[in-house]
């Protein structure tokens, strides 16, 4: 809405409009200004760097806030998105769908870049920012936050107002929210490349960074709770309980881990509130509640809302839905500890990690049944609808990946599986399997419906995504299993005078045929994901290819007469 | 108040009070005339279906 439209009308408020677009104006510039100026006291060189990059997100805000200009309209013609009719606030919607296919080629190409690493260490260049050990943290950032995370800022949105017949609370800070988040994922994306580290798995970003994203994600969860609060149906649908357990412990947990004290406020580095063992446990309390509420709670409600509107029935049973809630939040909290297994941490708490992710089991299995249970009576979709078949091979993923984590989690199996790649195997049949095609099956239902387009452009490129990413996937865990089963029998074979039989560097060369296997599978996940990007292209420009449809209607023109008619001919 | 007042509290009274929260939140939907009301919630998301 043109807001110097509304000035001219009615002059005598024109003055005050006036002010408060001058003092906003005059906030941005303070704020660019403080920001170059934190730039030339920084200590160090990649603290000057991102006061920079703040300093020009601050002037081009000024600029869009002075200009007037309805920059919201210009990015409506050039993503071709509806005009709002009014009902729901699904602009923020869209961006965070862009914004989600955007990082996701940008996280998933940087994670085939590091797997032919792996395979081929000459592609580090022998230049400090190419190297592996800065681009793995791009690579998990990428796909975890900025992937994954915009995907669960956009469907929370769009869930949360259509659950609760509400508008979205506080527009304005919605899309502080959105340009926000996007604004942290720079810093950290470019921190890492620049050196920047917390050394803290998943939280790496440095306190500056953290501390914009506290406050990028208080105003998220008041956008979220606001629109609940305002909700005109009087039962909260339990999708939004999945996602307000994500918003609320990934605040807590991202608060405490990063406790720490910068060396200088003008400086990129800080050391941890912690150390030593507590530290660990702080880190991993974190790390694994990160794959438990950020991964598992966050992408389940997607799962409860959309799979059931996809499959056009009602959940399997809700009741299941409230107990695989409940039980999700009891157990998760706890399971940490078993990423320290044999370590300095107490034998109590690895045992107690270990018997919590057991139990874990349960519910996340209740969970899959009840989504796949949902289709029960409409197994045909399976066949028909490649979306729901996306859905399903997502559940199947959530059920395999959450039997193995647990087994991972048993000591014994621990001992040897710890350090191998049968983890990065693990994670990534939940990551791609779970996370990933949950993720495409949600942006292939919100795309039509956003933009007002009849269909996708193509269902047919919908069942190659879907043939390429699972192949992929079968070929990453497939190679990563014999890959660290294979590791963790190496380093652990002594020979009958008691000395390790094998040296790490020939543990490395076994490796080598089961790291180009993982970087195939990658590449076909990461081309299922191109493909993807085509479709929803095309399907956003409004075209409808013309394709042979995915079920054809059987029709026996002999069977089809009376008996009798049967019998005489 | 120290660390093994704190842990002493966690394993008796701390681990008592999370149980029983945990058994009567699941108990909750089991409870008499819940079914109806599950079944409204399940179905809340089909109603007025051109708007989401």
């Amino acid at each position: 809405m043109s807001e110097a439209k509304r000035g001219a009308r009615a002059a005598p408020s024109g003055d005050k409009h006036m002010d408060g677009l001058v003092i906003k104006a005059g906030g941005w510039l303070a704020l660019a200004l403080l920001a170059l100026v934190m730039a030339a006291l920084a200590v160090d060189a990649p603290f000057a760097v991102h006061m920079g990059i703040v300093a020009v997100a601050a002037l081009t805000v000024l600029w869009t806030t002075v200009s007037q200009a309805d920059y919201g309209a210009m990015a409506r013609g050039v993503l071709k998105m509806p005009a709002s009719d009014g009902t729901y606030d699904d602009d923020p919607i869209r961006w965070g769908v862009i914004a989600t296919l955007f990082w996701g080629i940008a996280g998933m190409a940087a994670g085939l870049f590091i797997a032919l690493q792996l395979a081929f260490p000459v592609l580090n260049f022998n230049l400090e920012y190419t190297t592996f050990g800065r681009i793995r943290p791009l690579h998990t950032s990428a796909v975890i936050f900025a992937f994954g995370g915009n995907a669960l800022i956009a469907t929370s949105y769009y869930v949360v107002q259509r659950t609760c017949r509400a508008r979205l609370a506080f527009p304005k800070l919605a899309r502080f929210v959105f340009w926000g988040y996007q604004l942290f994922i720079v810093l950290a994306a470019t921190g890492y490349l620049m050196g920047v580290t917390a050394a803290k798995e998943y939280a790496e970003p440095e306190w500056y960074v953290d501390l914009w994203l506290t406050i990028v994600w208080v105003a998220y969860l008041a956008v979220f709770v606001g629109t609940i609060v305002k909700r005109r149906e009087p039962h909260i649908y339990v999708a939004n309980w999945f996602y307000l357990s994500f918003i609320i412990t990934i605040a807590m947990l991202h608060i405490v881990n990063n406790l720490s004290m910068p060396a200088s406020i003008f400086g990129s580095k800080s050391y941890a509130a912690f150390a030593g063992v507590q530290d660990a446990l702080t880190q991993w309390w974190y790390g694994h509640n990160a794959v438990g509420f950020f991964l598992t709670a966050g992408f389940l409600a997607m799962m409860y809302y959309f799979v059931p509107k996809q499959a056009e029935r009602p959940v399997y049973s809700y009741r299941l839905s409230i107990i695989h809630f409940w039980s999700l939040i009891f157990l998760y909290i706890w399971a940490g500890p078993h990423h320290l297994h044999y370590t300095a941490l107490p034998d109590w708490a690895q045992t107690l990690g270990m018997v919590f992710s057991i139990m874990l089991w349960m519910p996340s299995w209740g969970g899959m049944i009840n989504g796949l249970m949902t289709l029960n009576g409409a197994w045909d979709k399976i066949r028909t609808d490649p979306i729901i078949r996306m859905m399903v091979m997502a559940l199947a993923f959530y059920g395999m990946s959450t039997f193995e984590g647990p087994m991972m989690s048993i000591k014994w199996v621990n001992s040897m599986s710890h350090y191998t790649d049968w983890t990065i195997g693990h994670v990534h049949s939940g990551a791609l399997g779970w996370n990933g095609m949950i993720t495409f099956a949600c942006v292939y239902y919100l795309v039509p419906r956003l933009w007002g387009r009849q269909r996708l452009y193509s269902l047919r490129m919908v069942n190659w995504h879907f043939w390429l990413a699972t192949v992929g996937i079968v070929f990453y865990a497939a190679s990563m299993w014999v890959a660290g089963i294979m590791q963790g029998l190496m380093w652990r074979e002594y020979g009958a005078d008691g000395y390790l039989v094998y040296s790490f560097a020939e543990s490395v060369a076994a490796m080598h045929p089961m790291y180009l296997i993982r970087a195939a599978g990658g590449a076909m996940y990461l081309a299922g994901f191109l493909i993807m990007i085509v479709n929803v292209w095309a399907t956003l420009a409004g075209r409808v290819r013309d394709e042979k449809p995915m079920t054809e209607t059987p029709y026996n023109a002999a069977a089809d007469r009376p008996l009798a008619l049967v019998r005489a001919a | 108040m120290t660390y093994n007042d704190l842990r002493h509290f966690a394993d008796s009274w701390g681990l008592l009070a999370m149980t029983i929260l945990f058994l009567g939140l699941v108990a909750w939907p089991f409870r008499k005339g819940a079914r109806r009301h599950n079944e409204e919630a399940a179905m809340m998301i089909f109603k007025d279906d051109e708007h989401g």
